[in-house]
């Protein structure tokens, strides 16, 4: 155990876990929101993001973007991640609604129980992450290295990059967005109906298969604005099988903060990427993903709902 | 003649083996208050469930403005005019009153997901509407506090916000399920008041109560069902002094004299 280790980059290990917690949380959001209207985990999900990942670099390719972030002008950059996240949040929400559309809406149409629901999850996942496997050869890509990362300013020992910048502002702007949304707006009322009794909320004359759809859709954006952020970090890998990690980690996050709960997919998100990273520091880089769901487990023993508790009816998004 | 608003047309409705409504027959006109009542078990919620959506006859239909009920889903059930109220009450408990009412009133709304994400001004206007209606809708039942959470409200008051929220959707017909359950002597003259007031701003009303006394005192015409069929209707004073149905109440052979 590395004390003396954990300390020294202290700054940089909770930086570093902000940063990818933050993208944990965007993609928590995803689980969070089917979970809280209709009460199912979308295992599905983590392929949502992974499909993001590929239209993203798939899109860069076909257009010839090739980077050496060195050099690349401003200009260059923000075009390609404009091109990116709309290729990225297009793909991963075309993907969601799909899912919702081919695997959900059917079972939901006869009343099938939660078993069936959680089978057809994971099958989903299966069939998209192995479709993908086939068609790029099981072979990792590497992404177009869009940004050197770089300090841009610096307070005291905490050195700031670029990327933490934007991964971390991003996901706080989505975030906001998000909670407004559902705080304030009639679809937003209508999904918090649904999540809170949709039977009343039929006869109330909510369209509850609009509120489904639209929380998938949701969900897929976000997916998709979090694959273009993991583009955008230096480990930028498409693989398919990325999603599994990611879409666990993601889940346990939301799970962390309290499942259907908007606010808590953000603050499990950035305590697990924090957790994580520290365990980097205290026992090496082998110990990460251990600690991060030990960390699930014993949370889990003392707050049994997660840290805010489970509601997105209560939207406290 | 008396236009009709809902026809109940021989319905039928088995679960498995249980017959719950056996040939239902009866239909409410518009602008009347009209009492559907029984004793326990009667059928009377089950029947009120086949009038808005939630079950579907097993045989016969149920047409509301000459239209067919039966396979629509529920929120364009909703959306042709029909509300209801429930037994239990079922408000969303984590939303404030207000919201819990604009909830109601965004069934009607015109515009769709894509002009409110742009925020085009007529989604604005109707936003706005939402709201004023939402607030008149509260001052019409009596409720002074649109900010606090529903289930903070006292239990009258829940009551109520059910029937301001119902009423939100714009009714041609609202369907209060006992909605006196609970209530003191003081409240059920306020209710009753409240439910004339429904009907005078051009709303017929379905009652279903227990409470004699209100009943008696509010409706116009009466059906009466035991048993799962009907076997009484007519006006309160009628209904009254029909042996069948005082032999329903008191448990008395309808043969016995």
């Amino acid at each position: 155990m590395d004390v003396a280790g954990l300390l020294r980059d202290f700054p940089e290990l909770t930086l570093t876990g902000l940063e990818q917690g933050a993208i944990y949380a965007l993609v928590a959001l995803g689980y969070t929101l089917v979970y809280g209207v209709l009460k199912l985990i979308n295992f599905a999900h983590s392929e949502v993001f992974m499909i993001g990942s590929f239209a993203a670099l798939w899109t860069w390719q076909g257009l010839g973007f090739v980077y050496d972030a060195e050099a690349a002008p401003l200009g260059s950059f923000l075009l390609a991640v404009l091109v990116g996240v709309i290729a990225a949040a297009g793909a991963s929400a075309l993907t969601a609604v799909t899912i919702e559309r081919v695997a959900y809406r059917p079972l939901r149409k006869r009343n099938a129980p939660p078993l069936a629901f959680l089978i057809t999850a994971i099958g989903a996942s299966f069939v998209l992450a192995e479709g993908i496997g086939v068609y790029t050869h099981r072979a990792p890509y590497g992404m177009p290295r869009l940004l050197q990362p770089e300090v841009v300013f610096q307070l005291g020992g905490w050195k700031f990059t670029n990327t933490q910048l934007i991964v971390i502002t991003v996901t706080l702007l989505a975030m906001v967005a998000l909670d407004q949304f559902v705080s304030r707006s009639r679809l937003g009322r209508g999904i918090r109906a649904v999540a809170q009794d949709p039977d009343t909320s039929a006869l109330m004359g909510v369209n509850k298969d609009r509120v489904i759809f639209l929380v998938f859709l949701i969900g897929g954006l976000m997916a998709g604005v979090a694959a273009l952020l993991w583009n955008i970090l230096p480990i930028g890998v498409a693989k398919f099988n990325m999603g599994f990690l990611i879409g666990l980690k993601a889940f346990a996050a939301a799970v962390l903060g309290g499942i259907g709960n908007l606010r808590g997919a953000l603050l499990g998100g950035l305590l697990l990427g924090v957790a994580e990273n520290y365990a980097v520091g205290l026992f090496g880089t082998d110990w990460k993903d251990f600690v991060g769901f030990v960390l699930l487990v014993v949370l889990l023993m003392f707050r049994p709902t997660g840290l805010l508790g489970e509601s997105l009816g209560r939207a406290r998004a | 003649m008396r236009e009709a608003l809902l026809e109940v047309d021989n319905v039928t409705l088995r679960f498995g083996g249980v017959v719950a409504l056996n040939q239902v027959d009866f239909t409410l006109y518009k602008g009347e208050i009209l009492g559907l009542i029984g004793p326990n078990g009667a059928g009377k919620t089950t029947c009120f469930n086949a009038m808005t959506g939630v079950y579907r006859p097993t045989e016969g239909e149920i047409r509301f403005g000459g239209q067919r009920i039966s396979g629509k889903r529920r929120y364009q059930i909703t959306k042709m005019g029909i509300a209801r109220t429930f037994q239990n009450i079922r408000l969303f408990p984590e939303m404030s009153a207000l919201e819990n009412v604009m909830v109601g009133a965004d069934a009607h709304h015109r515009t769709g997901a894509l002009s409110a994400m742009l925020r085009l001004p007529r989604h604005w206007k109707e936003e706005r509407s939402g709201r004023d209606r939402a607030h008149d809708l509260l001052r019409f039942v009596g409720i002074s506090r649109p900010g606090e959470q529903a289930r903070n409200l006292s239990y009258g008051e829940q009551r109520r916000l059910e029937i301001a929220r119902a009423l939100a959707t714009n009714p041609q017909l609202l369907c209060l399920d006992e909605p006196a359950a609970g209530f003191n002597p003081a409240e059920k003259d306020a209710l009753n008041q409240l439910i004339r007031k429904v009907r005078d701003s051009g709303v017929t009303v379905l009652l279903i109560e227990h409470d004699m006394r209100l009943v008696m005192g509010v409706t116009d015409r009466i059906v009466v069902l035991e048993f799962g069929k009907k076997i009484a209707e007519g006006t309160p004073a009628e209904v009254r002094e029909n042996p069948a149905v005082i032999a329903a109440y008191l448990g008395v052979p309808t043969d016995a004299s």
